[in-house]
Formats: C-alpha cells, sequence, structure tokens
C-alpha cells in the first residue's frame, strides 16, 4: 500500500510538507524539549519535585475543582441545552450565540470580572457574604472561574445529541404510562449518555489547564488556593526549569490520557448509534 | 477530537420543532418549561452576563471621559501596540499553515491522516503555560539554547519573538479546525474538473477553492485573531512582564489590576471584551450563510 491515494489535484508534496515542517517547528519539537528537560532529572529528584505536599496539595485543587466544575457544567448544561433545543421564547437566539462567549474572551478579562462580581462588595458577592459563603480567594472561586470557562464545551456537545433524541420514543413512552422521570431516565438518558460523559471529559481537559483567569479570583495559597498550572510558573519564575519541566510532564500526561478518554467515548457514541439505527 | 470547542451548529438547526404533540400540554409541562428556561437565564445571567457587565460598569465608573484618558497612558499604549504587531504576525503566518494544513488532509488520503490532525489539535488540549515552558525551556537563559543566544546577544523570552512563539503555538490549530471539516465537505470534484481542463494548481486554489471556502476562512481568522489578542498564559510565561515593552494587553490588564487602577484594568479588557463580541457577531453572520461543513 502507498502512502497516498493518486490524486489528480496537485500541491500535496508543497501543503503536507509545510504542515509536517510548521507543526514539528512549533509543536513538537519544543514538546519534545520539555520530556527531555523532565527526563534529564534524577529519579528520585522527579518523584521529589512531582510528590512534594504542596505539589500535591494543588493536584488535590487542580483535578478536584476541574471534576466539580465539568460536573456542574453537565447538569447545568443539560439544562441550557434542552432549553435552547426544545423551547421557543424571545431571546432564545442571542442566548444561543452568547454560549460561546466565554471562548472568545480572554480568560484574564473573565477573571478579573468574575472576582468583582463574586467579591465581598460585588454584585452578588454582597448577598453571598450575609450566608457565610466567601467565593472570591477560595476554591469556590476556582471552580467558578473553571465553570465559566469550560461551560461552552459542555453545552455545544450536548446539543446535537438532545436532536437526536427520537421525540417519537419519547412519545410512545408516556402512551405507555411511563412517567416523565422514567422516560427520562430510560430513553433520553441513554440517548445522550455518550455526549454527557464527553462533555464532561472536554469541560474538565479545558478546566485542568486553565491559568488566566483563576489566578485572579484564587487567592494562590500555597497548598489551598493554588492550581498545578500556578505552581509550574512559580518555580520557573524561581529559574527552577527543571521542576517545572517535571510538573508539566504530569499535566501532559494527563491531558494525554483526558484525550485518549475523549476518543474512546466518540467511538462508543457512534458504534451506539450505529447499533441504534439496526 | 482533542479537547476543542466543539464546532457550533447553524442556529436554525436548533429551532425547537414544536408541533401538538398530544399530552404535552399540560400544567406540568408549562412548568417544567418555565423551570428550565428560568434556571438556565439564572445561570448565564450569574456566569457571562454579570461579569461582562462589570467590565463596562467599572470601565465607565468614572465616566466617560477618565475612560478615554486611561487609553492616553503610555504603558497602555504600548501593550495595544505590541498585541496589534503580535496578532500581525501570528494570524497570518497561522492562515497559511491552516490553508496548507486543510488542503494537503482534506483534498488528499494518506496513511496516518488521523493522526496528523490529532497532533494539530494537539495546543488545544494543552495548559497555556505549558504551551509558554516549552519555549522557555529551550531559550531561556538557562535552556538549551540560552548561553548561545546571550552570547550572540539574541534574546527570544522576555521579548517579542518569544511571545510571537508562544502565541503561535496557542493559536495555530483555529483556521485549520475550521476549513479541513469544511473543505472535506466541499469535496474535490470543482477543483478535480478545474485542472483537468488545464487550471494550473494556483489558479483552482485562487479561484475555484477560495470563493467556496471563504466565509470558514473568515470566522477561522477571526478566532485566531481573539485568541491570539487575548491570550494570557503562554504569553504570561515568556514575557517577562516588562512594563511598556514586553507587556500585552491582557498582561497590561493584570498590572494594572494588581496596582488597584481598576478603571484603568476595565478599560482594556472591555476593549477586549468588545472583540469578543465581534468574534461573536461574525461567527453567527457566517453561519447563517451556511458556508460551515458542520
Amino acid at each position: 500500500m502507498s502512502f497516498r491515494k493518486p490524486s489528480v489535484l496537485p500541491g500535496f508534496g508543497l501543503t503536507f510538507g509545510f504542515t509536517t515542517f510548521f507543526l514539528s517547528a512549533i509543536v513538537l519539537l519544543p514538546l519534545a524539549a520539555l520530556v527531555l528537560a523532565a527526563g534529564s532529572m534524577h529519579w528520585s529528584e522527579l518523584v521529589a519535585v512531582v510528590s512534594s505536599p504542596r505539589a500535591l496539595g494543588s493536584y488535590r485543587l487542580s483535578f478536584g475543582a476541574s471534576a466539580l466544575a465539568a460536573t456542574i457544567n453537565v447538569v447545568f448544561g443539560f439544562v441550557l441545552a434542552w432549553t435552547l433545543v426544545r423551547y421557543e421564547f424571545p431571546g432564545r437566539k442571542l442566548i444561543d450565540a452568547l454560549i460561546d462567549l466565554p471562548f472568545a474572551l480572554p480568560t484574564a478579562v473573565s477573571g478579573i470580572a468574575l472576582t468583582t462580581v463574586f467579591a465581598q462588595h460585588g454584585w452578588i458577592g454582597r448577598y453571598l457574604e450575609p450566608l457565610g459563603i466567601k467565593v472570591a480567594y477560595t476554591w469556590l472561586g476556582v471552580t467558578l472561574a473553571l465553570t465559566l470557562i469550560s461551560m461552552p464545551f459542555a453545552v455545544r456537545t450536548l446539543q446535537p445529541a438532545l436532536l437526536e433524541v427520537q421525540r417519537d420514543l419519547e412519545d410512545a413512552a408516556e402512551t405507555l404510562g411511563a412517567t416523565r422521570f422514567y422516560t427520562f431516565r430510560r430513553v433520553i438518558l441513554p440517548t445522550v449518555l455518550p455526549a454527557l460523559l464527553t462533555g464532561f471529559t472536554l469541560a474538565f481537559a479545558r478546566a485542568v489547564g486553565e491559568y488566566g483567569s483563576v489566578i485572579f479570583i484564587a487567592g494562590n495559597l500555597p497548598m489551598k488556593t493554588e492550581i498545578t498550572p500556578l505552581l509550574i510558573v512559580i518555580h520557573l519564575e524561581q529559574f527552577d526549569y527543571r521542576g517545572a519541566a517535571a510538573l508539566g510532564v504530569v499535566m501532559l500526561l494527563i491531558s494525554f490520557a483526558v484525550l485518549l478518554t475523549i476518543n474512546l467515548l466518540q467511538a462508543w457514541g457512534r458504534r451506539r448509534q450505529v447499533q441504534a439505527a439496526h | 477530537m482533542a479537547a476543542a470547542l466543539p464546532a457550533g451548529r447553524p442556529a436554525d438547526q436548533f429551532r425547537a420543532d414544536a408541533p401538538a404533540r398530544p399530552g404535552h400540554d399540560t400544567w406540568i409541562s408549562a412548568i417544567m418549561r418555565w423551570l428550565f428556561i428560568a434556571v438556565s437565564l439564572t445561570f448565564l445571567a450569574a456566569l457571562l452576563l454579570a461579569p461582562v457587565a462589570t467590565v463596562f460598569a467599572v470601565a465607565l465608573a468614572r465616566g466617560f471621559e477618565t475612560y478615554l484618558v486611561s487609553f492616553a497612558d503610555p504603558d497602555t499604549l504600548a501593550a495595544i501596540r505590541l498585541t496589534l504587531i503580535t496578532a500581525a504576525v501570528v494570524v497570518p503566518v497561522n492562515t497559511v499553515f491552516g490553508l496548507a494544513a486543510a488542503w494537503a488532509i482534506a483534498k488528499f488520503e494518506f496513511r496516518g491522516k488521523s493522526v496528523l490532525i490529532t497532533l494539530i489539535d494537539l495546543p488545544l488540549a494543552i495548559s497555556p503555560v505549558i504551551s509558554g515552558m516549552v519555549f522557555v525551556l529551550l531559550f531561556g537563559l538557562h535552556g538549551w539554547f540560552g548561553v548561545w543566544l546571550e552570547q550572540h546577544d539574541l534574546s527570544i523570552i522576555f521579548a517579542l519573538p518569544g511571545i510571537i512563539l508562544a502565541t503561535m503555538f496557542v493559536t495555530f490549530p483555529y483556521v485549520a479546525r475550521e476549513l479541513i471539516p469544511l473543505m472535506q465537505q466541499l469535496g474535490n470534484d470543482e477543483e478535480e474538473a478545474a485542472i483537468t481542463l488545464g487550471a494550473g494548481g494556483w489558479m483552482t486554489f485562487f479561484r475555484v477553492t477560495l470563493p467556496r471556502i471563504r466565509w470558514g476562512l473568515l470566522y477561522g481568522v477571526i478566532l485566531s485573531n481573539a485568541r491570539a489578542m487575548g491570550e494570557f498564559g503562554a504569553v504570561s510565561v515568556v514575557s517577562g512582564h516588562i512594563r511598556g515593552l514586553t507587556n500585552t494587553m491582557p498582561l497590561h490588564i493584570e498590572i494594572l489590576y494588581n496596582e488597584y487602577n481598576f478603571v484603568g484594568a476595565f478599560a482594556v479588557a472591555s476593549l477586549l471584551t468588545l472583540l469578543a463580541g465581534v468574534t461573536l457577531v461574525v461567527k453567527n453572520l457566517v453561519e447563517r450563510t451556511g458556508y460551515r461543513g458542520h
């Protein structure tokens, strides 16, 4: 089998060559440098850096808050996607367009704006303060920022999936006497399950690496409100390149694991769709 | 594929098809409907609208004149200039890359194509801090080429080249991601006809392909531009935060904010928020043309 199928169109050599060259120069070689830098550390030194109490504390916050944010987004993302797909109301198209805003808005802007809104005297913070809820400069604020920036990923994954739900099946279930909740659990949920899981994973992946919006609202206390990307930056600022690289490789490995999960989930979702069609 | 934003669909496709459904006009349905809409709107109002409104409320808190005066600060102007220069270099390069990648991937069948697509998406799955750090490891003072660069009096980290490299790394998938599905959907027939009839490769590209992908290309370029101008994490790592020299707009926002100059910080933020708004408008206009492939 040859490398590519013959085609009358020209330009494969030029475009393929440029693509692989540029990709290697800008992305792959720099990433290889990261792996090599971490690999040049002595094994015990590497373990000491990535398992220091401060690093462990940062993983706990980064992964815990990201998982919580992704969960919030799956729940509210489902409600949002359902509302946008199923209901007609004034301003629906505007709301639909706004879903992408966190994606287009620079993270530093989201960060300072959220902090201002949820600070002690902010528009929303002032009502939470008397209830004893502190959002800004706590792990709650971190979760909130991560929820904001990863929200489009959950909603945009769920919308097409909800369109796939067959209304006649819902009708049939209800005609046969199923309650709303039963129809939801046995008809709607199975159809959108792959999308729910993919949306969770995409949101989680986006949230784990986030830096800009979090550092403003987090308070950045070691062990308490310090995320892993910030710890990497602190290592870099102290010219501890290898320590930073070691933490970077930990995050990179987790990113790859998440990517793999997404691909497996999407393959699973496609298989289910094919099965359902037969 | 990667941790990228799933492509939005044209808004029309989401319109609720609402024929009268038996048994659905009950009061429970009505309550459910308003509950869902209320929860959705509250969620978005707290998480999205309140922060965006705050940006403008704080920026204009001391009046429109103070808002305008905050742009007269030379450091702010330098940050705006640096951001524009960075985008002016990064966006065209990424556009050429995106066009080349889309042509190779969409027009030809070859082995390892899906691996190539995954690798192009890679920067979207990587923390921006890591995207900046890789260049510090290469070109920083204690990095691999650090000594050599210093001997030759060249600086990449804490200077413009580093900022451009980091921004390029972070934003480089966007044009390609827009174009690949679009060009795959459009197929090769028209290009093959043009070539068969004797048109050259460049002529085919400019006269046949480009007019058909121009809306998708436009959105890819606009999105790439918005992300390039707004990038914070990666640029923060390589920039060195030298006021008036290596501070881009997002980094300048951070400095002003940490100095409690809220009007100044939110004034700069308001420009980037407007840019995000323009990006969304273009996205919706492009989707309305129906040109997007997914």
